[in-house]
């Protein structure tokens, strides 16, 4: 993995401002560029006026930090479009926001071998850590871990539950 | 006095607590498909001697060993006309006249020093012929396995098969398969008696796997919430983390002769299959290749071992020498083949295989060649032989539950083992001691 943090952020970030100044609504899937200048003002260190409440933008459900699980097909690891914006969000929270850590936990749904569900899942979650390094979140500050078909979501027995299960989720530590 | 027996309330209710939560703890067994074939067989309550009042009653376990194989019809005690314990009290017309072909006998007696002497004799009703006898000493704790070592002995004289009643079972199990339910490993009997805690974890608990001394179980515990595989003597509990490297650490496999541990580790890249020799821990790497390599088995001459890799695109059974070298690809036929292991004498190879989207167990022959579909369910997996070779043990689900499945090899009736309440999962079965 060649590690090329900060140029591809400007280009994310400008492509990201770029894009959505023209046409993208405010949604939680895809962040408008006044959303990621006012989380970047709001983690700067010293221009951000002090607010009565802080509130990380990990907790505000407005913000393009919130959301935190994606979800992959069946048996593949590859990231869908959708979830491309909701990872560079990451990628430049992570980027902008010294000392935290994120775990990249992966998921598979419990179709297959035990074993092979562990290795998917890990698969899953190296695909995200690659893409959020290529989109500028320092790679030392990204770890993975795969659980496999162990823990799921949700733990019936249905196509809907199986979605649910395969998925990495963005564990955030301080 | 009052006071007492308040305080005897809740004594009483943490009594009741813990033998109910033993009681859900123990795996039940049911006899699955037909017993057409079942041949009839009495084993009348062994006679005591000299007050040796054993514990255990030795002739119900030896019966319902014999009935669960499916082989055997044991007849109830109640429509027994006579107990005999030594072979002058038998009178072969009176079992005869019952139907049976075969019959059980045998006495307990106190043995000197402590323990207790157990002998018994298998007759032929027919001829009156003894076809086999022992005399064997056991403690206490030791009654049940020794009528499960008898169980054995009867099998082998009427099958001809090596009985597998005196083993044990390794398997996973949790109160529910929600993510926070607790996870224990546990060990029992064959006959799911003595279920014995292993490990007990919030954190998932995967892949356990005996030593071929049978002393030692290999497993992959979370509990430090990243995978690290650990091996724990069954006696002691002392345990030893062998491997906790970046990434996974999974699928332990003890070599024939129990020095090496075969593995899965990502700490290279992507999931590869890896041999450490636990007396120096030195790794040896096997593969080394981007897609995802794991469940290593070992064939059992030790000479190499096969694997799962995606390398062409969808999972499928490899083989490789033990000291390393190119793979082969053993498995064609289907899109999903994995979790292999070979049968004990190395001639069939049990796996998981997708068949119209449904995971099944099929057995083929070394080559990958002959499948033959051994389970009809849609999420059966970790297959594995009994150390008989002659039955295969798999999860499954039934009911929505985690059941553990036994289908012998050659047809006939199965077994199916289920706690009474949770999920059971993930099942191993110990090798053949001696």
């Amino acid at each position: 993995m060649i590690e090329r943090p900060l140029p591809l952020l400007l280009v994310a970030a400008l492509a990201l401002s770029a894009c959505a100044t023209k046409t993208a609504p405010p949604t939680p899937d895809r962040p408008s560029a006044a959303e990621l200048n006012a989380m970047n003002g709001r983690t700067g260190v010293d221009t951000a006026p002090i607010r009565p409440v802080e509130r990380s933008p990990l907790d505000d459900p407005s913000s393009p930090v919130y959301r935190k699980v994606i979800y992959f097909d069946y048996d593949a690891s590859e990231i869908k479009p959708q979830y491309a914006d909701l990872l560079r969000a990451h990628a430049y929270y992570i980027f902008n926001t010294p000392g935290v850590q994120v775990t990249l936990e992966g998921h598979s749904d419990e179709r297959g071998t035990r074993a092979y569900n562990l290795a998917l899942g890990e698969r899953r979650s190296q695909a995200v850590q690659r893409f959020m390094v290529a989109e500028g979140a320092p790679s030392e500050r990204l770890s993975t871990l795969s659980y496999g078909e162990e823990r799921p979501a949700d733990p019936r027995r249905s196509e809907g539950a199986w979605q649910q299960n395969r998925r990495v989720e963005l564990v955030y530590t301080d | 006095m009052q006071r007492l027996r308040l305080a005897l309330v809740p004594i009483l209710a943490c009594l009741f607590v813990l033998a109910s939560a033993q009681v859900q703890a123990k795996l039940t067994i049911e006899v699955t498909g037909g017993v057409e074939g079942a041949q009839p067989v009495a084993v009348v309550p062994f006679g005591d001697i000299d007050g040796a009042r054993p514990t255990v009653d030795l002739a119900k376990v030896i019966s319902d060993d014999l009935a669960r194989s499916g082989r055997f019809r044991s007849m109830p005690r109640s429509e027994m006309l006579s107990m005999p314990h030594r072979q002058d009290e038998v009178d072969f017309r009176e079992w005869q006249l019952l139907g049976m072909n075969t019959l059980v006998i045998g006495e307990v007696s106190p043995a000197e020093g402590g323990g207790y002497g157990l002998r018994w004799s298998l007759f032929d009703v027919f001829t009156g012929n003894k076809l086999a006898s022992d005399s064997l000493r056991s403690t206490e704790r030791g009654l049940r396995n020794a009528a499960h070592r008898i169980s054995d002995q009867i099998y082998f004289t009427l099958t001809g098969e090596r009985g597998v009643f005196a083993t044990r079972l390794a398997y996973v199990t949790s109160r529910s398969r929600s993510a926070d339910a607790r996870v224990i490993l546990r060990v029992s009997d064959s006959d799911g008696f003595n279920p014995q805690t292993i490990v007990d974890s919030a954190e998932p608990i995967m892949s356990p796997a005996w030593s071929p001394d049978g002393q030692r179980l290999a497993y992959v515990s979370f509990e430090k919430r990243k995978p690290a595989i650990f091996i724990q003597e069954l006696t002691t509990g002392r345990r030893e983390r062998v491997a906790s490297y970046d990434g996974i650490n999974g699928s332990p496999a003890f070599s024939p002769d129990g020095r090496k541990l075969a593995m899965t580790l990502s700490k290279d890249g992507g999931p590869d299959i890896y041999v450490m020799d636990l007396a120096s821990k030195q790794l040896t790497r096997l593969t080394d290749h981007y897609a995802i390599d794991t469940e290593p088995a070992w064939s059992p001459d030790g000479s190499h071992i096969i694997f799962t890799s995606d390398r062409g695109g969808r999972p499928q059974i490899y083989r490789v020498a033990a000291s390393g070298g190119p793979a082969q690809r053993v498995t064609f036929e289907g899109d999903y083949n994995a979790a292999a292991s070979y049968s004990p004498d190395g001639r069939s190879m049990v796996m998981v295989t997708r068949i119209g989207g449904q995971f099944r167990v099929v057995v083929t022959d070394a080559n990958g060649g002959s499948r033959r579909l051994l389970s009809n369910g849609a999420l059966d997996e970790s297959p594995s032989f009994a150390p008989n070779g002659s039955m295969v043990i798999y999860a499954s689900q039934n009911n929505d539950r985690g059941v553990l499945s036994v289908t012998p090899i050659a047809g006939g009736s199965g077994q199916r083992l289920s706690q009474e309440s949770g999920e059971v999962r993930e099942p191993s079965w110990s090798p053949l001691v001696p």
